[in-house]
């Protein structure tokens, strides 16, 4: 049986957080809980208290950025593995190559198609 | 005639324009699953136009400095919202808004990433989003903007640039500080 993951979604628009919500519920992709934060501040919170299995992430974001937000997560022992996949605006190879290096897990662009979400995580998960 | 003039360094007003119509397109067939219909870039000088419904404006800055914004009527906005969210919206509420503010996001934000590869990086505010009837926007600076209208059964919706050299260019960059914008109504 497939384990069922609870999952962390970052996004200053309600609107994308509530998109991709809908596509993780469409994508026969085993999901739990589904916890949503306004920005990374609020996200490492979930965190601290929350058993998250996965993070779907935005860059551009107040208070504090998708990217600063990655670092610190990776700075923590206890999330390094944690699956972290940046969902964003930004689509320069060089903002790509920037979320990698700080330790994204995988990176799709806005547009995105449900398929596109479905197929980042099947490989992950 | 494809308007040639130089918009930013290597990049014409047409250019940008088709940089605006096919980030538009992309996103509203990607997330939204609607075909617009381009019609004819128009270039709008200083002078604001009163102005009714939703005005969504983001910023951009770097070595380069502007503005990008969606603006659309009421009706349409909750017509993008019922698309966007798959719910039926009849009225301007908090999820409508939201919806046009991310709409903007991804368009000017795809935009941004077309430009960045011929002026180098850029960072994007968050959006502002204003809902109203009888104001107006304009720009502090004089400045043109590349305005490219859409139409969808018979509604219209309007993305428009405008870019200006950053002559503060050689200190740090913060995004989130665009040519400031007034208000009125």
């Amino acid at each position: 049986m497939a384990t069922v993951l609870d999952v962390l979604i970052v996004d200053d628009s309600a609107a994308i957080r509530k998109i991709l919500q809908r596509v993780l519920r469409q994508a026969e992709i085993p999901i739990g809980e589904v916890y949503e934060a306004g920005d990374g501040a609020e996200a490492l919170n979930t965190l601290r208290n929350q058993k998250v299995g996965l993070v779907l992430s935005d860059i551009n974001m107040p208070n504090m950025d998708g990217l600063e937000f990655l670092t610190q997560v990776r700075a923590e022992p206890a999330w390094q593995k944690l699956p972290v996949v940046m969902v964003s605006t930004e689509g320069t190879h060089a903002k790509v190559l920037e979320a990698v290096e700080r330790g994204a897990s995988g990176y799709v662009r806005k547009p995105f198609t449900a398929d596109q979400i479905k197929e980042k995580l099947a490989g992950l998960l | 005639m494809a308007d040639e003039t130089q918009i930013i360094e290597g990049m014409t007003r047409a250019e940008l324009a088709m940089a605006i119509r096919l980030s538009t397109e992309e996103v509203f067939s990607t997330m939204l699953g609607l075909n617009l219909t381009s019609g004819d870039v128009f270039v709008e000088k200083e002078e604001a136009v009163p102005t009714s419904g939703v005005v969504s404006i983001i910023g951009l800055a770097g070595a380069w400095v502007g503005s990008g914004s969606l603006t659309c009527t009421a009706p349409f906005a909750c017509k993008l919202a019922s698309a966007f969210l798959q719910e039926e919206y009849s009225a301007v509420t908090e999820d409508v808004l939201d919806t046009v503010a991310e709409l903007t996001n991804m368009i000017i934000g795809n935009v941004k990433t077309h430009m960045e590869n011929r002026v180098g990086a850029m960072g994007l505010s968050t959006p502002t989003v204003i809902y109203g009837r009888n104001f107006q926007t304009r720009s502090a600076r004089n400045q043109e903007w590349t305005v490219v209208p859409f139409s969808l059964d018979g509604d219209r919706m309007c993305i428009q640039m405008c870019i200006l050299p950053n002559p503060e260019a050689d200190r740090s960059v913060r995004a989130g500080f665009p040519i400031p914008h007034v208000i009125s109504v």
